[in-house]
């Protein structure tokens, strides 16, 4: 699935990007490490963070977009690295675990 | 083929918004090298995490990534403190960081531990008060 059939089926604020990719995995997380370890690429990865590393972590595991939880708030520093780096960042005030099940629904 | 310098790099303590550029430069040039993205993956994992090391935790410092033949290896060096005890320092979970660096998703102590399990051989020289450096192989 690509992203911005993702952005609309499930009506995801679109905050950079979309760079078009296509979406093939879920990881979920917060431990900044953890997710360097464990996201592969293409993932969407669905997180509470809104800060500038979000931005160079989601470029170096090449995830197809960074979905930003419950309307957490999102640096404008890090919109404008986003930007740059063309890295998607789209924000939901779904939770964690109910954008998941939606995820699911949508066969990902 | 003889060892070269593929980046070297001046790091600021507590410069998190600059966290992750050397990480990303040597990922580019690895690509453009067309390194197997196993190894590329391996190597940048281990580079990030050294260098938010020395942001995080460190009074400054500099990274360096050589290749050869043989390997890719990664020399973080810093101005100090030093870690008192290295082998607690690699203990999963284990991390000195404050609230507001576990707030940004960093200090849950598993930077040292990537470093080491993506690496295929890692030195650490430091010690209470000392600079460290940290020099991490990984193979082709």
């Amino acid at each position: 699935m690509k992203v911005t059939e993702l952005v609309d089926k499930l009506e995801l604020e679109v905050v950079a990007g979309p760079f078009e990719r296509e979406i093939s995995g879920i990881y979920v997380g917060d431990l900044l490490s953890n997710v360097m370890a464990r996201a592969q690429a293409d993932d969407v990865w669905l997180t509470v963070h809104g800060h500038q590393n979000v931005v160079a972590v989601a470029s170096l595991t090449q995830v197809a977009a960074v979905i930003v939880v419950e309307d957490f708030p999102i640096e404008p520093a890090a919109v404008q690295k986003a930007k740059e780096m063309e890295v998607t960042i789209l924000r939901t005030p779904m939770t964690a675990s109910d954008l998941i099940r939606k995820l699911f629904e949508l066969g990902l | 083929m003889q060892e070269q310098i593929l980046i070297q790099s001046k790091i600021e303590k507590g410069d998190f918004t600059r966290g992750g550029e050397v990480s990303s430069s040597l990922k580019d040039i690895l690509r453009k090298l067309g390194v197997p993205s196993d190894t590329s993956r391996r190597v940048t994992i281990v580079t990030y995490e050294l260098e938010m090391n020395i942001i995080i935790h460190s009074l400054g410092g500099e990274i360096t990534v050589l290749i050869s033949s043989e390997q890719i290896k990664v020399i973080a060096e810093d101005q100090g403190p030093g870690i008192p005890d290295v082998e607690q320092a690699f203990q999963p979970g284990y991390s000195t960081a404050d609230d507001f660096v576990r707030g940004m998703g960093f200090g849950a102590g598993m930077g040292l531990n990537n470093v080491k399990h993506y690496s295929d051989q890692l030195t650490v020289e430091t010690g209470q008060g000392k600079k460290s450096k940290f020099i991490a192989s990984v193979y082709f």
